[in-house]
């Protein structure tokens, strides 16, 4: 049983027109037993910047905690938020920083940068980014996501039909995944506002 | 043990306040993860007066590609560029490093800096791990003393060649330079023949081209696997398929 499959989860960001969606599972188990439907996996770091992280829950969670540390010493040096190519590399430095007993994470990261360009990107748990410009994903159901998202993307979506497309990749995803699934949490990101959508999916 | 050490390890080293925990997992029967490794065809050689670098594009995590159009070529300095292979993080990191190093070593010297010392620096620093770090590097650029091509090894060793492949896919790109390296060869015949044969590599071919006082960077010089089946039609999703709640988040 690989440490990846410990918890389940599945992620997927994805670049619309001078937007991005970002969406996960909600289920929290131990091995096979579920034991939570809730589970928070995407965070906001701030306004125009989303942290998705699956793998262990654990260390997503210590994670979590450690980034957002890092950033409100950064915004309080530097007044201002951390763009998201930045918060990418210092992701990356704090995992790689573990390259010999790495924290079991997968991060998907998704923010608007300069001029509402969006940007997502993911790392394995040593910190190697992989910088798209069309979709990311992670999980315990990404090779699924691979394919669906492969089959439905189409390069400049508005919000709604972006929203549409990443739901029904991940619902149709975690669908074949046991270990994630029990409803889905989508976040779409535009210059002007973020709108949270909890899907309604298959409860098993 | 310090708050601020758990937090920052000593600025540029490695961390290894979790092994215990890890090294607990594996005893009980947890698998350990595998890394996102960049399969791959690389390939350098020398000409006239200069140096060719090339370099598929396709990332891999076990069998699944990751990344189609991945950057294997690292900048290290205006005039010597490396190709990576093996674990991604570890030749992102590790040609990272070295680049800042060798920025540090312009400003202190006022000098262009020389193949020979990147080198070096990548070579003790794989050294150091003993392999451990799975880089495997051509690293090639145009110094004052002339243009260098050198492939290193993950344990730390390095060869100094007129021409050079690495990677899973450098059986099938040696077969075409051992061939035809005489006769006016193309670097982009021996990465397509990586890309074709090797199951590791594919996807694009990226190539950089240094000359004395001169770099061409040609990222996706060819696309020998264009997506051809796309329907035009796509996937309509008529808005409403998918039954959710929402919330605003004011921005």
């Amino acid at each position: 049983m690989s440490i990846f499959e410990y918890n389940g989860s599945a992620l997927v960001a994805m670049v619309g027109k001078n937007c991005f969606a970002i969406a996960s599972d909600r289920r929290l188990g131990v091995q096979l037993q579920t034991i939570a439907t809730d589970f928070q996996k995407i965070y906001q770091i701030h306004d125009r910047l989303f942290l998705g992280l699956s793998g262990l829950g654990t260390d997503a969670q210590t994670l979590y905690q450690r980034l957002v540390f890092r950033h409100k010493l950064y915004q309080l040096r530097e007044e201002r938020d951390m763009k998201p190519e930045t918060f990418a590399s210092l992701v990356s430095a704090l995992l790689y920083e573990k390259r010999f007993g790495p924290y079991f994470c997968q991060p998907v990261i998704a923010g608007l940068g300069d001029e509402d360009k969006p940007f997502i990107c993911t790392m394995d748990s040593i910190g190697a980014k992989e910088l798209a410009k069309d979709f990311v994903v992670a999980g315990t159901a990404s090779e699924s996501l691979y394919g669906a998202c492969e089959a439905m993307f189409k390069p400049d979506m508005e919000p709604e039909e972006l929203f549409e497309t990443v739901s029904q990749a991940l619902l149709s995803s975690v669908d074949r995944d046991c270990l994630s699934g029990w409803g889905g949490h989508v976040y779409v990101v535009t210059p002007t506002e973020v709108k949270e959508r909890m899907l309604k999916g298959r409860m098993d | 043990m310090s708050k601020a050490e758990v937090d920052f390890p000593p600025k540029g080293e490695f961390g290894f306040d979790l092994c215990k925990r890890n090294e607990m997992l594996i005893k009980k029967g947890v698998q350990p993860p595998s890394y996102r490794k960049t399969g791959t065809t690389i390939v350098g050689l020398i000409f006239q007066d200069g140096i060719i670098l090339g370099a598929d594009t396709r990332e891999t995590a076990g069998p699944i590609v990751c990344d189609k159009n991945c950057e294997k070529i690292h900048y290290m300095a205006p005039n010597i560029y490396c190709c990576g292979a093996g674990t991604a993080a570890d030749t992102e990191a590790v040609t990272d490093m070295v680049s800042s190093q060798l920025q540090l070593h312009r400003y202190h010297t006022g000098r262009e800096s020389r193949v020979i010392t990147a080198l070096t620096l990548l070579k003790s620093h794989l050294f150091n791990y003993q392999g451990y770090v799975q880089a495997a590097l051509v690293l090639g650029g145009v110094d004052v003393t002339g243009p260098h091509l050198h492939t290193i090894y993950p344990h730390g060793s390095t060869d100094t060649l007129l021409f050079a492949t690495m990677g899973s896919g450098s059986l099938a790109a040696m077969t075409i330079f051992e061939s035809k390296y005489r006769e006016g060869l193309t670097v982009t015949e021996a990465i397509c023949s990586g890309i074709f044969n090797d199951l590791g590599s594919g996807s694009n071919v990226d190539v950089c081209v240094i000359t004395k006082g001169h770099k061409d960077y040609l990222r996706n010089h060819l696309l020998p696997n264009p997506r051809s089946y796309i329907s035009p039609k796509g996937f309509l999703f008529p808005k409403k398929t998918v039954s959710w709640t929402l919330n605003y988040l004011q921005n």
